[in-house]
């Protein structure tokens, strides 16, 4: 009978003080969570003016709060790209004398259609349409 | 009648304090004298180096502001405006290489001379734990100064967290304080830099040195039924290994003057990855492995695979205490030492070739 009441009252505390450790750690635990912070879609960004970027070199673009890489191959083509290199995430440029898209994190190429050459990335750039509306370059996601 | 003398200087300390106790511990406390107690040394100068890095890193908070827009600007005043600043966080960051340095020698000379055996194994984890703890210092503490090369470094290495399957995701968001590294990512290792990290590391510290002074210093097995001679640890050895310190410091503060170190150019979000960028050296070997892995190895994600390696590189050398004995208790030193001889071969290998290639 003493051995029953000792064991309900050591279940009882042992109960009570787990349920105290998990009242504390839930809220902390929650706590160093990030909250989802939801950003407006942005599907079109200006690449600035045509005459900014000379043919055979290309530049880094805020599309939202993710860079992208627009590339102006010749007088009149025009490529845009994710630049967020598919392999660990690095920023990615392009390289002239290749005429090839670049990550110097790991040495990663992509050929002007967004697929890789070689290195290391597992799979090829999101690649955006661009419009020249007049002077000025649109970047867009395809749909 | 009882005396009513008071004891005076040491004598009151004495009695409140129990010093007799602590010297009589001291003084039982001996070290074995080979070919190889040098070694001994660089476990004590680690400890020395990380309290160097508490005492500058204190220095720092008094002018560092983790922000994205006040970070960098904060440490080029603490280094072009402050008296000394440039010496103080010099000195923090050669410290920090040289502890990581002088922690893998500690842990290496660890396996050569077979000190993890029984019962010493859970002094070992607790050293390796250590050792990730100080990465760990080293891959926040790299971010603080928001210059582009620790900036992407971040972004590498936050992302290989992220390509662990299952967990991966959630790991890396709590690590970035978000989707991306930014300003949250800042803040957020600034504190695992200066609060939590510090936390863990001093609770096992009194962990690892309380199992130390519990076990005793290891002899080599080579020595096993020999009568190695002994040196008292206090005051012989002590004394010795106060100017391991001081030769420790003196390093430390030619490498501080001499090479100032350098702060870069501040981080953009928005701009490409910096040719000829790399990690720190302590992370070189994997950065290089990670560099020769090309996409798709059979139907699996090359960067996968080479997080798989690492994971069971890692468990592998963890459980050396166990794999090291056969079931009669008898330790493997030819394949222990093998296995050491082969990992440092790694290392040393692959770091070299990451930094020159």
């Amino acid at each position: 009978m003493e051995q029953e009441r000792r064991s309900v009252i050591r279940w009882l505390l042992g109960g009570g003080f787990a349920a105290s450790v998990a009242s504390f750690l839930y809220p902390a635990v929650k706590f160093i969570n990030p909250p989802d912070m939801p950003e407006a879609s942005v599907n079109e960004v200006s690449g600035g003016k045509t005459q900014d970027l000379k043919p055979n070199t290309g530049k880094i673009v805020k599309f939202g709060s993710q860079p992208a890489l627009l590339v102006r191959v010749n007088d009149t083509e025009w490529r845009a790209f994710s630049a967020v290199c598919r392999h660990l995430n690095c920023t990615v440029q392009y390289n002239e004398a290749r005429r090839q898209i670049w990550c110097a994190c790991h040495n990663g190429f992509y050929d002007l259609n967004g697929k890789v050459v070689s290195g290391p990335p597992p799979g090829p750039l999101e690649e955006y349409a661009v419009k020249v509306r007049g002077e000025e370059v649109v970047i867009s996601r395809r749909s | 009648m009882a005396s009513a003398t008071r004891p005076e200087g040491l004598g009151w300390l004495d009695e409140r304090l129990g010093l007799s106790a602590l010297r009589e511990f001291a003084a039982h406390k001996t070290v074995p004298l080979h070919s190889a107690t040098v070694w001994y040394y660089f476990g004590g100068i680690t400890l020395f180096l990380f309290t160097i890095q508490v005492l500058t890193g204190v220095l720092l908070l008094l002018y560092y502001r983790p922000s994205p827009t006040e970070a960098y600007e904060s440490v080029q005043f603490i280094m072009t405006r402050v008296q000394f600043g440039w010496l103080v966080r010099s000195i923090h960051s050669w410290s920090a290489n040289l502890m990581i340095l002088t922690a893998f020698i500690h842990m290496f000379s660890v396996v050569f001379l077979h000190s993890y055996r029984r019962p010493r194994e859970i002094t070992w984890l607790s050293g390796l734990v250590l050792l990730g703890l100080a990465l760990g210092f080293g891959f926040s503490g790299y971010l603080l100064p928001w210059n582009k090369v620790s900036y992407f470094a971040t972004k590498v290495g936050t992302d290989m967290a992220a390509s662990v399957p299952v967990v991966g995701h959630q790991v890396a968001r709590f690590l970035r304080g978000g989707a991306d590294v930014g300003g949250a990512t800042l803040t957020r290792f600034f504190g695992f830099h200066v609060a939590i990290l510090p936390g863990l590391t001093t609770l096992l510290l009194v962990v690892h040195l309380g199992l130390v002074q519990r076990h005793g210093m290891s002899s080599p097995p080579w020595s096993e039924g020999k009568k190695l001679a002994q040196m008292r640890f206090f005051p012989n050895f002590f004394l010795r290994e106060l100017m391991a310190w001081y030769a420790a410091l003196a390093v430390l503060g030619s490498l501080a003057a001499l090479f100032p170190w350098e702060l870069g150019e501040k981080a953009d979000p928005f701009a490409p990855a910096p040719a000829g960028i790399r990690p720190e050296w302590y992370f070189l070997a994997p950065f290089y492995t990670l560099k020769l892995i090309p996409s798709h190895v059979w139907q699996v994600e090359g960067e996968l695979l080479g997080l798989m390696g690492f994971a069971l590189l890692a468990a592998w050398w963890v459980l050396l205490p166990f794999w090291a004995s056969n079931s009669k208790g008898d330790v493997r030193t030819r394949w222990v030492t093998g296995a050491g001889v082969a990992l440092l071969a790694y290392l040393v290998t692959f770091s070299l070739l990451g930094y020159f290639r």
